[in-house]
């Protein structure tokens, strides 16, 4: 049990898909704008991501290895069509504003990286961990970068309602007197980013030097 | 007219990376090096014009008429696979010397998301076919066009002194974020 819940904080922590394998950027840039675009996108990768290494670690001994990457391209496709006309019938406000990024799912580096580099390898409970880690990593990281851009880029923070677009579950207004609107536009979604990862690797940086220290001073 | 408007629309103040974040993977993948950038681009042109086109004429005479509109996603990715491998063996064959060169840039094609994204928005957008083409060549010409003004920046950046943890990706994006400060000033030009 242990060894399963070190996969499952393995893609949250050490290998989280946006912030350390810097996969996956291109939606984690675009539709960060707002918390409930950045739960939607997170929720419908986690699912796919969670089925996709389901079935091709189920089916890992039966794919040829000469024509596996078309192979799993299609599962991808299937699935993430699946999502998409979920979508469609049951949060249609949230599927107009994530756009085109729901069908981009399927060339998101992080399903078919998952799938390459540990489901094509591993049997299907550690898969299905593996999955859920990364997806959580990855929801995890939207949130942060989302809260970021809709704090500063409108002052306000706020959840709709998924499926009810009219509903708001909570919204509390900080300092929308001072908001700075570049911070929902393009340019601020790639300031945001590069400034979490760059924390996070001074953070990392600064550990490391300590534990260093810790080591020379035992010695 | 209308057709050039829409050239620089694409090309330009709708740009697929720094305001549609499309490719921005390859952009921060393959840009430390403004010769590899340029042939990456050259590449990724060629893949999305061909695919363009292709994907058009499936959707509109066969998956249209087939009442089979739903199909798009797994025939599109389809599409964009095997053409990649096409154009792969086809490079291997004729010039061995532009296949060494672009090596390892080649298969990442397919899973360069501006590919697949031209060809659904040409869908959702409602292009007839010349604009379908004309966006086909727009959208990966703004593309080549921005990762090697990128490359080049990021080659004098080398040199710069950057804080240590800012170093490499960090430092990279915060400069995609000016430069999409400046496509951000050419709003209204069209």
């Amino acid at each position: 049990m242990k060894n399963k819940f070190a996969i499952f904080k393995n893609g949250i922590t050490t290998e989280n898909p946006i912030f350390c394998l810097m996969l996956g950027m291109c939606s984690s840039l675009a539709i960060t704008t707002t918390l409930t675009n950045a739960i939607g996108m997170g929720v419908a990768v986690t699912c796919v991501l969670l089925m996709s290494n389901t079935i091709i670690s189920l089916l890992r001994k039966i794919i040829p290895d000469e024509i596996r990457i078309p192979v799993y391209i299609v599962i991808i496709a299937t699935l993430v069509k699946c999502v998409q006309l979920i979508m469609n019938a049951f949060t249609p406000a949230l599927y107009e504003s994530l756009g085109v990024f729901i069908p981009l799912i399927v060339v998101n580096c992080i399903i078919l990286g998952r799938a390459e580099a540990f489901a094509s390898k591993n049997g299907v409970v550690d898969s299905i961990f593996d999955a859920l880690g990364m997806g959580c990593g990855y929801t995890l990281a939207l949130l942060i970068i989302s809260f970021c851009r809709q704090l500063i880029g409108s002052g306000m923070i706020e959840l709709v309602n998924p499926f009810d677009s009219t509903q708001i579950i909570f919204s509390f207004d900080v300092l929308s007197q001072y908001a700075i609107s570049l911070f929902s536009q393009p340019a601020g979604a790639f300031l945001t980013l590069g400034t979490i990862i760059g924390v996070i690797h001074t953070i990392g940086n600064v550990r490391k030097k300590r534990a260093e220290q810790k080591k020379a001073e035992v010695k | 007219m209308e057709l050039f408007a829409l050239f620089i629309s694409l090309l330009l103040i709708n740009n697929v990376v720094l305001s549609k974040f499309l490719a921005v993977c390859p952009l921060l993948g393959v840009s430390k090096n403004s010769k590899n950038a340029l042939s990456m681009g050259i590449a990724v042109t060629f893949v999305i014009f061909v695919a363009a086109v292709i994907t058009w004429l499936l959707y509109y005479y066969v998956l249209v008429p087939l009442n089979i509109a739903y199909m798009d996603l797994i025939t599109f990715i389809l599409v964009i696979a095997s053409l990649v491998q096409f154009v792969e063996m086809f490079l291997k064959k004729t010039s061995p010397a532009i296949y060494k060169a672009m090596g390892v840039y080649l298969p990442l094609i397919t899973t360069n998301c501006a590919v697949l994204g031209v060809a659904l928005d040409n869908i959702t957008a409602g292009y007839n076919f010349v604009e379908a083409m004309v966006a086909g060549l727009a959208v990966p010409l703004g593309f080549t066009l921005v990762i090697y003004i990128f490359a080049t920046i990021r080659e004098r950046l080398e040199l710069a002194t950057t804080p240590e943890g800012f170093k490499g990706v960090p430092i990279a994006l915060i400069t995609a974020a000016i430069m999409a400060c400046a496509i951000n000033g050419l709003t209204g030009l069209v």
